[in-house]
């Protein structure tokens, strides 16, 4: 679960990213985040991650207080937090198999879970037949496929996209969508920050929309048009 | 972290040396040239340090006794003087083993004909521990009773202690400058492929690798680089330092100056080496790492 009540993130400058949001996203959830650029968007995600802690308010994510985090258990936050990202952020060197297992071998896996588990999530996003490619001999979907699989194989109980069509034609974008619901329908809450949106309006998911560091509204995406309007 | 992925660690630790060869090269380049430039002074200083401690040992002082006092009481004298602080040794010297000395010391015999051993008087040959001090045991020698005059080179003892202080001072001086600079250089080239390994950094914080599973492989690959460098200072060093004993040994006038051959340091060369290289490379790799792991 994710939840934040009445949170305050200023930088050295004075400027404030976020000026008291509070929401709640339950766990199995699907959600998107929109809001202009500069709305405070990657703020939460930053927040969400451990990258930054809040000026005030609390943030609690899959049972981690982040107001008052050690350093040492950010490691162990992430491990519950899988994160894509729109420019996927895959090592070019690494095979297809190596990218997903490599994210397993750095938490700590035994070589024997890691050759069960990177073909079964690779099955899972599509990409079972390419895993002796390189990502560069990909297209952006499949490596954005690629990016999602990384992000699921330590089984954390939520991923979260940050504009994770914004590399992608519309057909690849609807295609990463539909494979994030899935994702979701397995039980995992998926929240995805996006401006994609005609994506937004056809999922007919949760919405909240920041802007100016506030949440200005929150709640079915047809709900959220009425409510704009 | 688990023992399991100790050997993973390890593996990655190695295989990075030889993913980022050019820049592994360079680590050991700068680690060799700045060990055997260290190494190379530190032997010189030491060899000077002996040579100058030799040359202070050839300092005594010469303690004339009454001749006046029978022998009995002369040669009696040696026992105050060998209570006194600072002397190391004292050898009785009688006026007869005087005039032997001299006439050997000297090719013509005929500067002592007619001089008698009665001209001489018995004297004392003064070691003392501490040279620095030779001033204020040749003023307490000079109280003892039968002691008529004392004879003492304190210039040139004090000359020999400065000398062996400045280049205490200059060595370490030089040693730790050369020891900061090899540290930057190699903290720096391996900043440079931990720089060009920052997307692989990002990604393993991301996915909740923790700090000291990030570090180990580039501390393994720091270690290793900072070890193989020491390695073939050391070897560098000693064939070197070979090399020059062979050359001193063949020109006459070097024969002077006595240098002590490379096994007699085997031991501390091997220590220092493996010290210095293990605290470049441990110490340069993980300043450098630093930096990537705010992420």
């Amino acid at each position: 679960m994710i939840e934040f009540t009445d949170v305050v993130k200023s930088y050295a400058q004075g400027n404030k990213a976020l000026n008291g949001v509070s929401m709640q996203i339950e766990d199995g959830e699907f959600v998107f985040l929109v809001g202009p650029s500069g709305s405070g968007k990657s703020t939460i995600i930053k927040l969400i991650t451990g990258e930054l802690k809040p000026t005030s308010g609390t943030v609690h994510v899959n049972g981690y207080s982040l107001e008052r985090i050690r350093k040492r258990e950010i490691p162990y936050l992430r491990r519950t937090v899988g994160v894509v990202f729109q420019d996927f952020r895959l090592i070019s060197k690494m095979t297809v198999y190596e990218n997903v297992a490599f994210a397993m071998r750095v938490v700590g896996a035994r070589e024997k879970e890691i050759k069960e588990r990177v073909p079964y999530v690779l099955e899972l996003v599509g990409l079972e037949n390419k895993m002796n490619r390189h990502p560069g001999e990909m297209s952006g979907g499949e490596q954005q496929r690629l990016a999602i699989a990384r992000a699921l194989v330590n089984n954390p109980s939520t991923i979260i996209a940050d504009e994770p069509t914004g590399n992608l034609d519309p057909e690849r974008s609807f295609e990463i969508m539909a494979l994030l619901q899935e994702i979701n329908n397995l039980g995992t809450t998926v929240l995805v920050v996006t401006h994609a949106q005609n994506l937004v309006e056809l999922f007919g998911k949760r919405v909240v929309a920041i802007n100016e560091g506030k949440v200005v509204s929150d709640g079915l995406g047809e709900e959220n048009n009425h409510e704009a309007e | 972290m688990k023992l399991n992925n100790i050997g993973y660690l390890l593996k990655e630790g190695f295989r990075g040396i030889f993913q980022h060869g050019f820049m592994s090269f360079a680590a050991i380049c700068v680690t060799v040239a700045c060990l055997v430039i260290v190494g190379s002074f530190s032997i010189l200083a030491y060899n000077l340090d002996i040579m100058v401690e030799d040359l202070n040992k050839t300092s005594e002082i010469l303690v004339y006794i009454d001749s006046s006092l029978p022998d009995a009481e002369a040669r009696s004298i040696g026992t105050k003087i060998n209570l006194l602080d600072n002397v190391l040794q004292s050898t009785f010297v009688s006026r007869e083993e005087a005039l032997e000395d001299f006439v050997k010391d000297h090719d013509d015999d005929s500067a002592f004909n007619g001089v008698q051993a009665s001209d001489l008087r018995h004297r004392y040959v003064v070691t003392l521990e501490d040279n620095t001090k030779m001033k204020q045991t040749d003023e307490q020698l000079k109280q003892l009773p039968g002691v008529v005059k004392t004879s003492a080179a304190y210039e040139l003892a004090e000359g020999f202690s400065t000398i062996q202080s400045v280049l205490h001072i200059v060595s370490v001086a030089v040693i730790a400058v050369l020891l900061v600079v090899s540290l930057l250089i190699i903290s720096n080239t391996v900043k440079l492929a931990m720089y060009d390994r920052r997307d692989e950094i990002a990604i393993m914080k991301m996915v909740g690798a923790t700090n000291g599973f990030i570090r180990l492989p580039f501390v393994v690959e720091g270690f290793s680089l900072g070890m193989l460098g020491a390695i073939l200072a050391f070897g560098l060093e000693w064939v070197g330092y070979d090399a020059m004993l062979t050359k001193i040994s063949s020109v006459d006038a070097l024969q002077l100056f006595h240098f002590v051959p490379f096994q007699e340091l085997l031991l501390p060369m091997v220590a220092t080496f493996a010290a210095a290289g293990m605290f470049v490379g441990i110490v340069g790799s993980w300043t450098s790492i630093r930096k990537f792991m705010d992420v």
